[in-house]
């Protein structure tokens, strides 16, 4: 096993759980969305609402089919690339995968009511359905969470040299901060969601302004994006709190603090320089850091050196991702909190050109975030598979040349992806105003 | 019954449950890209509208099987990571292009030639991940996957390349062909297409008998411990016999047109032919090395999962009861023009 096939498979993972990511969010925000203008659409008998509802439907067939074989590789990806991390640890995390199957399923099921039944099924029935899948979406990113959760700081089981041993299930599914990650986890994936969509609207209606359907599909997006750009911040900041105490060794490596000291700085940006033990380039706020991480000035915060050098995390990694997660929060929920602000002046929504143009470069903001923060925990973890017990190096498969698996997947995510985007252009595209001022036809003949 | 066992039994449950409903779904892709004759394009209507609403259902048997295996006999999921990367791999691709091409499809409107692309795409993909899945379960039961403590010895490519292994993933493709055909006839509206699919469901019928006796003589090289079960145990003896006698009832309900009876037998013939794999390899999950009992997770664990599996019932069942219930095959003839 030489060093490369191990980057290769982290690689892999990395990339496979990258590009999941995205469309298991989807998955779990497009359909809140969904069932909301579906429901608006029935209450006002507005037909727009009901058409937007329907786009949306498509939008999440389309997200939630790639999600499903994306996420059927990595259930397969974790036993090719690390063999020995199942073998030994799929007992003590099986409970929470086991769930997250359940809730795929239901989710699979009522998708498939909501999306090809309503013609078939009663109205209420069709919502019903529409309600399920939002559910369970968010169901079974909760559950997958707990295993992340479990991976940052495993509990439920004593170590041993043949593994764990006295595995106790429903300990180790609810490993120490499970509510911190859970909530943040799921707050992200209908933030990058709302804020995708809000983007998208926004960005017709800079060259449409009169397109009254995108107005109105912005008014189903704008509410669930500013309430969790102002949210997310505060569960972050209780999750970071949580990491200060139960992983300093992240939460140094995120803040680039090298030494164990009273009183740390907060550092915005820099670029953290393991060789010299400093952080060039960054911003500091006395004693910020010691505030944030522990509610006190001139609490102790451990710097990398309190540590040995083979269990840091790659440092300036996670301080950059980290950096990019928070930079990108606080643009959001800035963002929120003018429109809301506006909203609560103008009891209405904001439509001029300025904030279009603020919405439509804000629109990938909580896709970055996203992926940082997913990031900022993977890299944060390292060297560890499961921290402190199992590193990432011996959990590894013997199998050579995973160069080749490596670089298929990434060709095959990158023909996904692109062919996912043109497709979704194209549903939004079908909506725009025609110059006689009705909306074009581009149906597609699933219905 | 040992909580183990009763395990097992839910992994080979998932296993007969995917090929049933999963299998049928890439039998459909085969189909599709065999579509044929006046027809052609209709049979290919017919195929999506079945599909569309259930594969990603029906695919989620494969994951439930794979869970279960993991947190149930995590060292056996291991083992059979490593032995065979290469074949799971290979199928993951098919898989999830499969998946995505049959989304594309229905979502591309770009017109004919587009539809064509995605078409192929997904019918290719359709014929390849069978013969990669008979291939693996092939390796598994042939006794060439060989551990030592925790290390698989016996390489990478060996075991799933076998000519038994072949003829496995041959069984597999026939097989998953003929359970979409027999279900077609019974979708089907129109006369004429119902005798397309009656007549694919024969011609299938007749590969996996070929194919299961390819299986069977190749199995006494190349598998020896199936074909001692075959031959000796009396429980697998039972279950061929099921088999046998299902396979006659298939053929003589095509050739009567008893269609909607045709679906059942088809069902209770492939899934007695998977229930006799998990049956003619137990107790081992990997022959020779890795049994039940030796991979099997704490009992702790085997406790927590049985529940889990108790909940998950409850819950996926009526689901499913109801979702089946609404994309019923419409009893009026000319009603499915919807698509």
């Amino acid at each position: 096993m030489g060093m490369t096939d191990l980057l290769y498979a982290r690689a892999q993972m990395g990339l496979s759980l990258a590009f999941h990511i995205i469309f298991a969010a989807a998955g779990v925000a497009l359909p809140v969305l969904m069932v909301l203008s579906d429901w608006k659409g029935r209450r006002t008998g507005d037909a727009d609402y009901l058409k937007l509802s329907q786009k949306l439907a498509k939008g999440t067939a389309i997200l939630f089919a790639v999600g499903a074989v994306s996420g059927t590789v990595l259930s397969f990806e974790l036993g090719l690339l690390w063999p020995e991390f199942m073998g030994q640890y799929g007992e003590v995390i099986g409970l929470p995968f086991s769930l997250e199957g359940v809730a795929f399923f239901t989710e699979a099921i009522f998708l498939g009511i909501y999306l090809y039944g309503r013609e078939r099924v009663s109205p209420g029935m069709h919502m019903f359905s529409g309600v399920m899948v939002a559910v369970s979406g968010a169901a079974s990113a909760f559950f997958v969470t707990l295993v992340n959760t479990f991976m940052n700081d495993p509990s439920g089981f004593t170590p041993s040299a043949s593994g764990p041993v006295d595995v106790q299930p429903l300990v180790a599914m609810f490993s120490p901060g499970w509510q911190y990650q859970t909530v943040h986890v799921l707050l992200s994936c209908y933030q990058a969601s709302a804020f995708a969509m809000a983007g998208i609207h926004a960005f017709v209606l800079l060259r449409h302004p009169g397109a009254v359907f995108h107005r109105k599909a912005l008014s189903v997006a704008l509410p669930l994006a500013c309430v969790t750009a102002l949210l997310q911040p505060v569960v972050g900041d209780l999750s970071a709190k949580h990491v200060a105490k139960a992983q300093p060794v992240k939460l140094a490596a995120m803040e680039g603090q090298f030494e164990t000291e009273r009183g740390a700085p907060l550092r915005l940006g820099g670029l953290p320089n393991v060789e010299t033990g400093e952080v060039p380039y960054a911003v500091d706020i006395p004693k910020g850091l010691s505030i944030l991480a522990f509610a006190d000035p001139d609490a102790e915060v451990k710097g990398l050196n309190a540590f040995p050098r083979d269990e840091w995390p790659p440092v300036a990694k996670v301080h950059v991702a980290f950096q990019i997660m928070v930079g990108t929060g606080s643009a959001m929920a800035l963002l929120a909190l003018v429109t809301l602000g506006w909203r609560w002046r103008k009891k209405a929504w904001p439509h001029g050109r300025k904030m279009m143009w603020a919405w439509l470069l804000s629109g990938p903001l909580g896709v970055v975030a996203m992926e940082a923060g997913w990031l900022v925990t993977e890299w944060g973890r390292q060297p560890w598979i499961v921290r402190g017990v199992m590193r990432t190096a011996d959990a590894v498969t013997p199998v050579p040349h995973l160069a080749a698996p490596f670089w298929t997947f990434t060709a095959v995510y990158l023909f996904l992806g692109v062919t996912v985007v043109t497709l979704l252009v194209r549903q939004v595209a079908g909506t725009l105003p025609t110059r006689d001022g009705g909306l074009t036809g581009g149906e597609a003949h699933a219905d | 019954m040992p909580t183990d066992a009763i395990l097992g039994f839910a992994v080979a449950g998932t296993f007969v449950l995917y090929a049933l409903f999963g299998g049928a779904d890439f039998g459909g892709g085969v189909w599709d890209l065999l579509a044929s004759g006046p027809r052609k394009a209709e049979q290919r209507a017919l195929i999506a509208r079945a599909i569309g609403p259930v594969w990603e259902v029906n695919h989620i048997w494969l994951i439930v099987g794979l869970v279960l295996l993991f947190a149930g006999f995590p060292r056996a999921f291991a083992v059979l990571s490593v032995a065979l990367h290469v074949p799971l791999t290979l199928l993951m691709l098919g898989i999830v292009f499969r998946g995505a091409a049959f989304t594309f499809r229905t979502y591309d409107t770009r017109g004919d030639a587009v539809q064509r692309q995605w078409g192929l795409v997904f019918s290719g993909a359709s014929v390849i991940a069978p013969v990669l899945l008979g291939m693996c379960v092939g390796a598994v039961v042939s006794g060439t996957i060989r551990v030592e403590g925790r290390v698989v010895v016996s390489g990478f490519f060996a075991s799933w390349l076998a000519p038994f292994s072949w003829a496995v993933g041959a069984l597999a493709l026939s097989l998953f062909a003929f359970l979409a055909a027999a279900y077609l006839t019974h979708e089907a509206h129109e006369p004429a297409l119902r005798e397309d699919f009656r007549r694919r469901a024969m011609g299938a019928g007749v590969a996996v008998f070929v194919a299961a006796l390819a299986v069977l003589l190749l199995a006494r090289e190349g598998a020896p411990r199936v074909w001692e079960g075959l031959l000796r145990s009396p429980f697998a003896l039972a279950l061929h016999a099921g088999t046998a006698v299902a396979a006659v009832a298939s053929f003589a309900l095509l050739w009567t047109r008893r269609f909607q009876w045709v679906r059942v037998a088809a069902a209770v013939q492939a899934g007695l032919i998977v229930l006799g794999w998990a049956a003619s390899q137990y107790p081992y999950l990997v022959v020779p090395d890795v049994t039940l009992h030796g991979a099997v997770a704490s009992p702790g664990v085997q406790r927590v999962l049985l529940v889990a599996l108790g909940v998950g019932t409850a819950v996926v069942v009526p689901s499913l009861v109801l979702l089946f219930r609404v994309f019923r095959p419409a009893p009026t003839p000319g009603a499915g023009s919807e698509a």
